[in-house]
Order: C-alpha cells, then structure tokens, then sequence
C-alpha cells in the first residue's frame, strides 16, 4: 500500500464566505476525513490558514501572504493510504473543496525514502 | 453482615493487597510466593474462623497471620540459603525488614503492581490475566469463566507471563516522570480492555461479569488517587466507564438476555453514575492532550440521554469521525457508520457502510440488515444472515435471529 498526498488548490483563497457556509463545510469535510479513516486509509492531514502567510521569494524577499501574483493557493492538504493511484484518486472525488469552481485536488504519490522512489 | 459472606467479601478486597504488599517486599521474581502467602493467609482464616468465630478486626488479624507467614518463609529460607544453597539466583532479601502493611504502604504497592502487571514485555491477554489474578484476587476458576476458556490454559498463560517479568527483571516501582505517559498508556488499556472484558463478558454469571467491571473502575480510582497518575486521561477513562455502568441495571433480563439500548428501560439507568461520569470528564477538561477515552467518554455520555435528537447523533457522528483519525478500530468504524446513517440518512450510510468491506465481521453484516431494513428487505436479511453465520456467541445469534423475524413486519 502506498501513501498520497491530496493537495486542496483554491482558485481564490481571499473569497469570503458566509458562517453558514462555513459551517456546512466544515461538516462535510470532516465527515469525508472520517469516512476515509473508518477504512482504516486516513495518515494525518492539515489545513493552512490563509491568514499570517508569507512567501519568501529569490534574493530572500519576502512578501505577505501566499497571494501575490497568483490567486491560486493551497489550503490544505491530507495524506491517505490506497493500493493504487486509482484509489488515491477516488478519496479525492469525495472532497467538499471541489464544489468551490475551480478548485482543484492534486494526488501526489509519498516517496517512500527506500533510495528506488 | 452475613457471616459466611465475610470471608470471600475479605478476599475481594484484602487478597490484592496483601499480595501486593508482599511481592513488593520480595521483589518480581518471588511473585509466586506473595500469592501463595496470601492463600494460605485466607486458608488459616477459613480454618480458624468457623470455630473460633470472626475476630473483631478481620483485616488486621489477616495482615498479622500473614507478616507471620511471610517471617516464618523467611527463616525457613535463610536456614536453607545459609546451609545448603549460599549461591542460588533470585535469593529472598537476606534482612529479615518488618512488612510494612499500613496504608500508604498498601496503596503504594498496589499501585507499583499495576505498572509491573502492565508492563509491554508481557502480551495485553495475560495483563488482563494477572491483574485479575493478583489486583482483583480472581481466581483461577473466575478467569477462566470470564475469558471463556479453561483452567490448564490460564494457569499457563499465566505462568509463561509471570516468567517473563522474571526474566525482563521488572522492577516493580511506579515509572519515572520521564517515564510515565508511555507507561500509563499500556496500564490504561489493560484497564479498559479489563472493563469490557466485564462489560461484554459472554458468562451467565452477572456476578462475576459486574465485579470485573466494578474491579477496573477500583484500579482506575487508584490512578487518581495519586498525584503523579491522576491524569486527564485517567479521568476521562473512569468517566466512560461510570457512564457504562450506569446502565447495568437495564441491559439485561433476569436471565441474563441482553436488553439492546433501544429497548431498555431508561428509568432503570443509574443517575447518580451518570453525575458522577460527567464530573470526572469535567476534571478530564483540561491539559493538551486530548485522548481516545476522552472521546469515548464524550460518545458514551450523548448515549446516557436516550432521546433520539439529530443533535446527538450528528455529535457522536463528530466524535466518530475524531476518534477514527486517532485510532482505527472495526467496531469503531462501524459504530461510526451507524451514527452517520441517523444524521445523514440510510442511504448516504450504505455508500459508506459498502466500502468497509469487513467481510468477517458479523457486526459488519448486522449493520448492513440494519441498514437496508425498511427499503430492501431482501438485501437487509440476505446481510442478516451473513451476520448469523458468522457470528460467534450465543446473545449475537439471538438478537439477529430475533431481527430477521421482525424483518417481515417490515414488507
């Protein structure tokens, strides 16, 4: 079994939305998270808050926040076990961060650290 | 007090105490002899007693026959050492010290106990094992009953675990401040698994299965007691176990049938237990780490209101999902699975409950029947009777037979 990384990439990370919106997020992500672990497939995972970001750029320069020339950010990330890309793929389908347009959810395969990958 | 309920009440209690005291003086690799030491100490008392009537203090008197006991094995010793054997391995102290059976000393020791019983280089069964044996003063009879197994493999598991910590050479002391996190871990699985042993203990004997259950919440009370282990963790962990007992009286018939949650009588829960859960998981509040029993004790308290609200499942579908991420567990991710088709819907819960693919588990399949119950009735008892198959004691067998049967009320 081979571990991957799901890389939540928010088009627009500065949108703002409601607490209610929040809220049902929230929900739905943490009951995909859960339907993933009651598979015994969940590693561990994070969010990175938009907030307190810097970048730090050639030459040391460094700038606020990750949204400078790019709108496109990450928000977050979660690692999961599967058999096959197929698999890591199929978690990712289920990511509430999808219905935001234009978002994405990149599957990254772990290198395992055995000197091959 | 009935008089010939003294003697075993006495052994209940002062067994484990003796026991420990004396195998704290002795050292690990004499662990034999504090039990044998504190048999005969009740021996002596079921001999004398019937004849010459209980004494005034019963406790003292058992504490002096056994200092007596365990002096008189000292002597014999030292004769022996002295004569014959200057050189054997293991040798008993050679000062003949006074056993120190006050109560700090009592209480000490049997806390320095429950770390060497649960200590990692022996395996989590034979934890449970010895704790019955030397912390609860079971018998070898009584564990057998409560693991359903036999006389001849208890007694050997139990030997093979005793050698162990012989060989590891355990000391038996409370661990260090470095220490005691790792350590306490295993202590409080072994307590919970010691727990449930009782709680979902297959013996008709309900007795036997409420003091196991009553023995770990004495063992975890001991935790607390003491500064250096009186943990958020342990707190959370008597909570969860306060609010499982509270419903003892309700669980089961007289005949000892088990009553499913649905059907119990909530008026015969135990109120004051349930206080008690939600004081301790108060005390559990605070510090950084929160821990599975912090958890589960959380789960267990939304149980001890039976109103079906969607408030409550969709918390314990929350605790669930937590816990999951903590700790994987089968039981759990069904547990989860359940929880999620009351606050999602049966429906979003069959996707999910598809994709567990617990194919040897008959609770696996329990809840599939449960879940196509009411919209596909041939699916539910298809699952049904999957369950049934593979289910392995005789309550799981009657409560799916008893929901096949009212599958057909349903169609």
């Amino acid at each position: 079994m081979d571990e991957f990384m799901l890389i939540f990439r928010h088009e627009d990370g500065k949108k703002v939305a409601s607490p209610e919106q929040i809220q049902v997020w929230m929900k739905q992500t943490m009951d995909w998270i859960g339907g993933i672990a009651a598979q015994n497939k969940f590693v561990g995972g994070n969010g990175l808050p938009f907030e307190e970001a810097k970048v730090v750029h050639h030459k040391k320069v460094v700038t606020n926040g990750p949204f400078g020339d790019i709108k496109e950010t990450i928000g977050g990330y979660v690692i999961v076990k599967a058999n096959s890309l197929e698999e890591a793929v199929e978690f990712a389908k289920g990511s509430p961060v999808l219905q935001g347009e234009g978002n994405t959810v990149e599957v990254r395969k772990i290198a395992k650290g055995d000197g091959i990958h | 007090m009935e008089q010939q309920e003294i003697l075993p009440n006495l052994f209940r209690t002062e067994f484990r105490k003796i026991t420990a005291v004396l195998c704290k003086h002795f050292g690990i690799a004499h662990i034999e002899l504090a039990e044998d030491l504190a048999g005969e100490t009740f021996l002596a008392a079921l001999e004398t007693w019937p004849y010459k009537g209980v004494p005034e203090n019963p406790a003292a008197w058992l504490y002096s026959v056994a200092k007596n006991k365990a002096k008189n094995h000292l002597q014999r010793y030292q004769l022996f050492t002295g004569k014959i054997a200057a050189e054997l391995k293991n040798s008993l102290p050679a000062k003949e010290e006074m056993i120190d059976l006050s109560d700090k000393n009592i209480s000490d020791s049997q806390l320095q106990m429950l770390f060497t019983i649960c200590h990692p280089c022996i395996p989590a069964e034979a934890q449970i094992g010895l704790a019955l044996r030397i912390l609860c003063g079971f018998g070898i009879d009584e564990i057998a009953n409560a693991f359903l197994s036999n006389k001849e493999t208890i007694n050997k598991r139990l030997f093979r675990a005793r050698e162990k910590l012989r060989a590891e050479k355990v000391q038996i002391e409370v661990p260090s401040v470095k220490e005691i996190d790792k350590r306490l871990e295993t202590v409080l699985t072994t307590l919970y698994l010691l727990y449930n042993e009782g709680y979902y203990s297959e013996t008709y004997n309900s007795i036997l299965r409420e003091e196991l259950c009553l023995e770990a919440m004495r063992l975890t009370y001991l935790l607390m007691e003491n500064e250096g282990t009186n943990t958020p963790a342990v707190n959370a962990l008597f909570a969860l176990m306060c609010f499982y007992s509270s419903r003892f009286g309700a669980r089961r018939t007289e005949s000892g049938e088990i009553i499913l949650y649905a059907d119990q009588d909530e008026s015969l829960w135990n109120q004051e237990l349930i206080a008690k859960g939600v004081y301790y998981l108060h005390k559990a509040a605070s510090g950084d780490n929160l821990s599975k029993y912090h958890i589960e004790a959380n789960i267990a308290w939304w149980h001890t209101r039976k109103e079906d609200t969607h408030e409550k499942w969709e918390a314990i579908l929350q605790l669930y999902n937590q816990l999951l991420q903590m700790e994987y567990s089968p039981i759990a991710a069904l547990n989860r699975t359940f929880a999620l088709s009351k606050a999602n819907g049966k429906e979003a819960a069959i996707l999910e409950a598809e994709k567990l693919q617990l194919k040897d588990n008959p609770y696996y399949y329990h809840l599939l029947g449960e879940l196509y119950t009411g919209s596909d009735t041939k699916k539910a008892k298809e699952h049904l009777e999957k369950a049934m198959a593979l289910a392995k004691t005789e309550t799981d067998r009657k409560v799916i037979a008893k929901k096949i049967k009212s599958l057909y009320y349903f169609s």
